[in-house]
């Protein structure tokens, strides 16, 4: 474990390939009866110190608990009711969350999702190490299972997967939002979900059942809990800013000496072609997502008789919890409180954890498998017009190269030729192309008969290029440092070395709701960025210089053009704020005003980019306008208005356009 | 052990420090015994001191306690443990071999024996003060700087002193020893250690595990070993108040002997009761396996001498509590010997008790067990002594039973774990024993053993007879005569101790034991160490926590320093799971790192502040505590 721990503290190695060998785990589907497999005996590898517990004495074990009679006590005296009341509303509090986990469900997911994932995918690819190491690391201690989080089917198949392995099912923690569909919610309950509202934020007796029912099931060994540490499934598939709720939860029965160690295993899931890819497209630009029901999942059957090419699954290394929190935590800090009084995390504990998750879901990106249709995306999203197949291959391979260079996990087939790679590629993606002639560009195929508006144009065209966007995402990670110092390059006044860490370091702050960006590491991402691309041959870093190399142009144009979209798109937001807002703009009104104004500038030819009609992008862009302090939330009367600072919003979108230099005075604080 | 008083305790005596009647012939040393000239009417004529002078001449100058009793493998492979002193002393113990070669991967035909004898010449020449000398010398008080006696008094018993020795390793030592007879005489030696500027050490009974008799390496003044065995009297003792007043230097086989003889007894019985003195208990806050009805050594004292650089300090009365602002005997007990020397103390004593009874009782796991004696300290009827034994422990204890000398108690003993393992399902690798002992008149005592018992049943506690208690008591006196085995067969290892809420106990126990396992892997230690533990002692709000830790270090270059690296991270471990820094062993030098945070620092710096006060100088120049 210690070996981990310094390994994600260390900076990595781009060069470092990843030996591990990936199983196909639907070719042994394909060979043998999926109702044998079913039925099979199932055994799995156990935890060494569990508590054998049925599901039944779960919930009396954590009604019992002195952490929950401490919290229902306090409430009832907080709030007059009897500690009776008090006590039965915890358990219907516990009744709605609490899993259901049948083995008889697992078998009937085994048997149809062996069938659907059949259909759907070509094959699913699990690395076999990851795999082993995770049989070590449930014996020892108890684990929590990180998946990245891209799809519904994401902890289907990761349920599916521990299955097929022999390893203990997991409790899933699952939005409410499942619950409304009532047959299925009560199957994934059935499966290992246990469900949690969204929102519970002051509700005290909430927050207590709902911990204690997962550090009850964590101490004991009761199963691996598994949640996803971006909260939600990313529609942009990018990572998400990770939340720290539960993974406070799961890490302080170590802090309080309820366990040894735990081992947090991050996981990555890639999918090569997303089921929900335009869905999600129309959700950025506004579309309505139909409400999760049971029909709406029918009706989705359509969806399986697509080709989804291949699905990738890497466990990661487990990562002790105990070596994260060495030297940072000093767990004597709760020897003063008896145990079962909740304590709110103190300052360093929060930035532990802040630090630990934003540490967990890099480890999720850089495990992520990527295949080269994003390297595709990235590049025909980069020219709107489109290129010559033999000038895609040509640029597809250059890209590939500059890639590995800077440590992607790129599965490209071996020994096959370019060409034969790109256009099986695009034979899978076909929906979002047209090819003809020799080119390709990204387009609207299947376009409604009849007569549109040009309003529903701009959306169709924008549903294409955000899917597509999407793809070019997967691999944002890996170019996301050079880029972001290629950008501050050329807007950096000089070419002296700290003219350009002060651009870098502005851009980076300005990007830290948009990608993940380990909070305290700008000065650690600037060497790493300086070193790939001095190793590359595109930059000299000098003593106090950073100079471009003769060969570097090409390669500093591509990674500026690679930010390029969310450059223009918080411009488009700035200008929003300075031209058009008035006093009363709610923060409910601003993506939806925002859109509009976006959709103007298209429409007029001003604007070309149609990222900026995403509603991620607006609402990160705005995350970070708050926290630059340019704008702010104002509670007038019962609402919350955003009250702008115009002066502030115009540099820093001068700033972002490369305009001004980086010193203002506004900006100096950044 | 049913018995009765007077001879109970005898017995009890025999036990632990077995025949010293017969005196040492040395008395020779060079040394004139001196006249006291203390006023105090003597209890006893001043005839016998069971510590001599030159104390290598019956124990280890290498190892623990007496130089003829001692455990080896003899040529049939068999564990024995040799001389007289002891009830386990000639006998053979057949399984002893089995369980040190299965437990730690050792073997005995790797040996790694000791240097047999001092190497005179690795002790550097002694750094003397001599206007210091002249003066003593004019006072009358004699003094040695024969290496032999500064090498015995220049440690205490931690594994990476004790290893040194046997490696023949000598570090900086006493320049001199020297041996008051009583309080005047520590007046004087005080007074002109301040006038010329000398470092003086206290030494007792040689018994910490602290690093506290380590000489500091930074010391380039004189260093004199104040050695207090000779100041052993019992000066007087009140039966209408039941007090006793005793100089500090006795030993504590030797004061419970002698009060037992007049019928009384202190009832302080440390588990190094055998070698170490009273003025140790006092400066170290030591605990008595027997302090649920007696106390610790702080609840003891009445009243308290103590020499230091300002003068002596000590209360004007023998009222049993006093309002007097902080109590000074708390400046006083724990001062590990920063402060002065304790010359004289008044104890409590009780009669000697009637009716003495062993006990134990077993547990089908270690949870149960310590649910167990939450149960009794809740309802506040502890024995004497209530210990538990974790599984490790237990068979550690099993290792050490004596060959049985017929066939029908060995057909019992079979009979007994089938009962156990079989009949009521117990986990032989999950099972644990408390041990008990009972203590008072006979009727009490049987009333007690019955409700004791009664609680024990309702964690699943099953009643185990009489023997397996008096061998678990018999381990904590022959662990340190068995670490020196150990250290024959390249196996090396500690106990340490602290005090913790009942709620963590088991919480604790396991983390640190997992930690060791798990330290002692990255470290390259080869086999899996022995990591157990015990509660040693329970109180309203927690228990005691005694834990083993030992490994095979065949393989490693520097086994001392990865020892410490272990114990230091066991330690951490402790801290973090809300243990305290020491329940009685100290702090010495060894733990010194964790005081402030142990204490806070303005109470670091009240402790610092009364140092300044007392001993401007650093005369009493240990470096321990603070």
């Amino acid at each position: 474990m210690e070996m981990e721990s310094r390994a994600l503290y260390s900076p990595r190695h781009p060069m470092l390939k990843k030996q591990d060998d990936f199983e196909d785990i639907l070719e042994e589907r394909r060979r043998s009866s999926d109702l044998r497999y079913a039925l099979r005996c199932y055994t799995p590898t156990l935890y060494r110190g569990l508590v054998p517990c049925k599901a039944s004495m779960l919930k009396s074990i954590v009604l019992q608990s002195d952490h929950l009679q401490y919290v229902i006590k306090q409430v009832s005296s907080e709030s007059g009711d009897s500690s009776e009341c008090v006590a039965e509303e915890a358990s219907l509090i516990l009744d709605e969350m609490a899993h259901r986990l049948q083995l008889s469900t697992i078998r009937f997911f085994a048997f149809t999702l062996s069938k659907a994932f059949k259909r759907l995918f070509r094959s699913v690819c699990v690395n076999e190490e990851g795999i082993q190491r995770l049989q070590q690391a449930v014996q020892e201690h108890p684990v929590v299972l990180l998946p990245s989080h891209r799809s519904y089917m994401d902890f289907l198949m990761m349920s599916y997967l521990l299955y097929t392995y022999d390893l203990p099912l997991p409790v899933i923690a699952a939005g409410m939002d499942f619950m409304s569909m009532k047959f299925v919610g009560e199957m994934l309950r059935m499966s290992g979900a246990f469900f949690i509202r969204r929102s519970f934020g002051g509700d005290k007796l909430y927050w207590a059942v709902f911990s204690e029912y997962v550090k009850t099931m964590l101490r004991n060994g009761y199963a691996p809990i598994e949640f996803f540490l971006e909260g939600t499934r990313s529609r942009t598939c990018k990572s998400l800013t990770p939340k720290t709720g539960l993974l406070n939860i799961v890490m302080e029965p170590f802090f309080k000496g309820e366990l040894f160690d735990v081992n947090l295993v991050p996981v990555s899931i890639s999918y090569e072609r997303i089921l929900e890819e335009s869905l999600y497209a129309r959700e950025l630009l506004g579309i309505p997502k139909p409400k999760e029901s049971t029909s709406g999942l029918l009706k989705a059957r359509r969806v399986l008789s697509e080709d989804y090419g291949s699905m990738y699954v890497y466990f990661g290394h487990p990562v002790s919890v105990r070596s994260l929190a060495e030297g940072k935590i000093n767990r004597s800090q709760y020897n003063l409180l008896p145990r079962y009084i909740p304590q709110k995390p103190s300052a360093d504990t929060h930035e532990f954890l802040n630090d630990a998750a934003f540490r967990l879901v890099r480890i999720q990106e850089e495990n992520m498998v990527l295949k080269p249709w994003v390297l595709i995306a990235t590049l025909l999203l980069q020219n709107p017009d489109g290129l010559d197949l033999s000038s895609l291959a040509e640029q597809t391979d250059w890209l590939r190269h500059l890639a590995l260079a800077f440590g992607a996990f790129l599965d490209w087939p071996d020994g096959e030729a370019c060409s034969e790679v790109i256009s099986c590629s695009l034979a899978l993606h076909r929906h979002l192309l047209s090819v003809s002639a020799g080119h390709v560009q990204l387009s609207v195929t299947d376009a409604p008969q009849v007569e549109t508006t040009p309003e529903e144009d701009v959306f169709h065209r924008a549903v294409v290029v955000l899917s597509c966007a999407s793809y070019r995402n997967q691999i944002l990670h890996v170019f996301l440092r050079p880029a972001l110092l290629a950008v501050a390059m050329q807007s950096a006044n000089s070419n002296r070395k700290d003219d350009v860490y002060n651009s870098f370091n502005f851009l980076r702050n300005m990007f830290s709701n948009e990608f993940i960006l380990c909070p305290g590491d700008s000065f650690q991402d600037f060497e790493e960025a300086c070193y790939l691309l001095m190793k590359r041959g595109v930059l000299q870093v000098l003593e106090h210089e950073i100079v471009m190399s003769a060969s570097g142009h090409s390669t500093l144009a591509f990674l500026s053009s690679v930010l390029d979209p969310f450059l223009q798109g918080y411009q488009v937001v700035c200008r929003y704020l300075c031209e058009e807002t008035n006093e009363n703009l709610t923060e409910k009104e601003f993506i939806p005003a925002v859109r509009s104004f976006a959709l103007k500038l298209i429409l007029a030819g001003r604007l070309k980019c149609y990222e900026a009609l995403s509603s991620d992008l607006q609402k990160n862009a705005l995350a970070a306008f708050l926290r630059l302090k340019a704008v702010r939330k104002v509670k007038v009367g019962e609402q919350e208005t955003l009250k702008v600072n115009k002066i502030a919003v115009n540099s820093l979108e001068d700033t972002l356009g490369g305009k001004i230099p980086t010193q203002k005075p506004i900006l100096a604080r950044l | 052990m049913a018995s009765n008083s007077s001879s109970s305790a005898q017995q009890r005596l025999r036990i632990i420090a077995g025949h010293l009647q017969k005196r040492p012939e040395d008395e020779n040393a060079g040394v004139a015994p001196q006249e006291c000239k203390a006023e105090a009417p003597r209890s006893e004529p001043s005839s016998t001191t069971p510590v001599p002078r030159r104390r290598q001449e019956i124990m280890k100058w290498n190892g623990w306690g007496y130089s003829d009793s001692r455990f080896l493998f003899n040529k049939k492979g068999q564990a024995e443990f040799t001389g007289k002193r002891y009830r386990l002393s000639g006998l053979i113990l057949p399984s002893l071999k089995d369980w040190f070669e299965g437990t730690f991967g050792a073997n005995l035909k790797h040996r790694s024996p000791a240097t047999p004898s001092l190497n005179l010449s690795a002790v550097a020449p002694p750094n003397l003060n001599q206007p210091f000398m002249e003066d003593l010398k004019a006072a009358g008080l004699s003094v040695s700087h024969d290496p032999e006696d500064r090498v015995f008094r220049a440690h205490g018993h931690c594994l990476h002193e004790v290893f040194a020795l046997r490696e023949g390793r000598i570090g900086r030592v006493p320049d001199m020893v020297i041996w008051p007879s009583c309080h005047n005489d520590v007046e004087k030696i005080v007074e002109l250690a301040c006038k010329h500027n000398v470092c003086l050490i206290p030494y007792g009974g040689g018994t910490s595990v602290s690093s506290a008799l380590e000489c500091p390496r930074e010391e380039t003044r004189s260093i004199v070993s104040l050695d207090t065995s000779q100041m052993n009297r019992i000066l007087w003792i009140d039966e209408k108040n039941l007090t006793a007043h005793v100089e500090a230097g006795i030993i504590g086989q030797d004061l419970e002997r002698q009060l037992n003889e007049r019928g009384y007894c202190t009832g302080h019985e440390p588990d190094s009761m055998e070698f170490s003195s009273l003025g140790g208990w006092v400066a170290t806050r030591a605990s008595g396996m027997k302090k649920n009805i007696y106390g610790n050594i702080e609840d003891l004292v009445v009243h308290i001498k103590m020499v230091t650089p300002r003068g002596v300090i000590e209360k004007s009365c023998l009222g049993p509590r006093m309002s007097t602002g902080p109590d000074i005997h708390h400046f006083i007990l724990g001062s590990e010997g920063t402060l002065g020397v304790v010359t004289e103390v008044t104890l409590k004593i009780r009669p000697v008790p009637e009716y003495q009874k062993y006990g134990s009782v077993v547990f089908p796991n270690f949870q149960q067990g310590v649910a167990c004696l939450r149960e009794v300290a809740r309802q506040r009827c502890a024995p004497a002594s209530i210990r538990l034994m974790d599984n490790e422990q237990f068979q550690f204890g099993h290792a050490l039973k004596p060959q049985v000398s017929s066939m029908f108690t060995s057909f019992l003993d079979g009979l007994k774990k089938f009962y156990i393992t079989k009949f009521k399902g117990f986990d032989p690798h999950h099972l644990c024993v408390a041990t008990l002992l009972f203590e008072g008149d006979r009727g009490k005592v049987l009333q007690h053993e019955k409700q004791v018992y009664d609680i024990a049943a309702k964690f699943g506690g099953l009643a185990a007879g009489e023997d397996n208690g008096q061998r678990g008591y018999m381990l904590t006196f022959v662990i340190a005569y068995l670490r020196d085995l150990g250290m024959d067969y390249y196996v090396i290892g500690e106990s340490f101790e602290t005090s913790v809420p009942w709620d963590r106990i088991l919480d604790l126990c396991r983390n640190v034991k997992e930690r060791i396992v798990r330290e002692c892997k990255e470290r390259g230690v080869q086999f899996p160490p022995l990591s157990t533990c015990r509660v040693t002692q329970t109180y309203d709000a927690g228990a005691c926590v005694y834990f083993y830790f030992a490994f095979n270090y065949r393989g490693l270059s520097d086994p001392v320093h990865i020892y410490e690296q272990v114990e230091h991270a066991a330690r951490e471990e402790i801290l973090a799971n809300g243990g305290s820094l020491s329940h009685h062993h100290g702090v010495g030098k060894l733990r010194k790192e964790w005081m402030k945070e142990s204490v806070s620092g303005v109470g670091l710096g009240v402790l610092k502040s009364v140092k300044e006060y007392v001993d401007p100088q650093n005369i009493f120049g240990n470096r321990n505590l603070l």
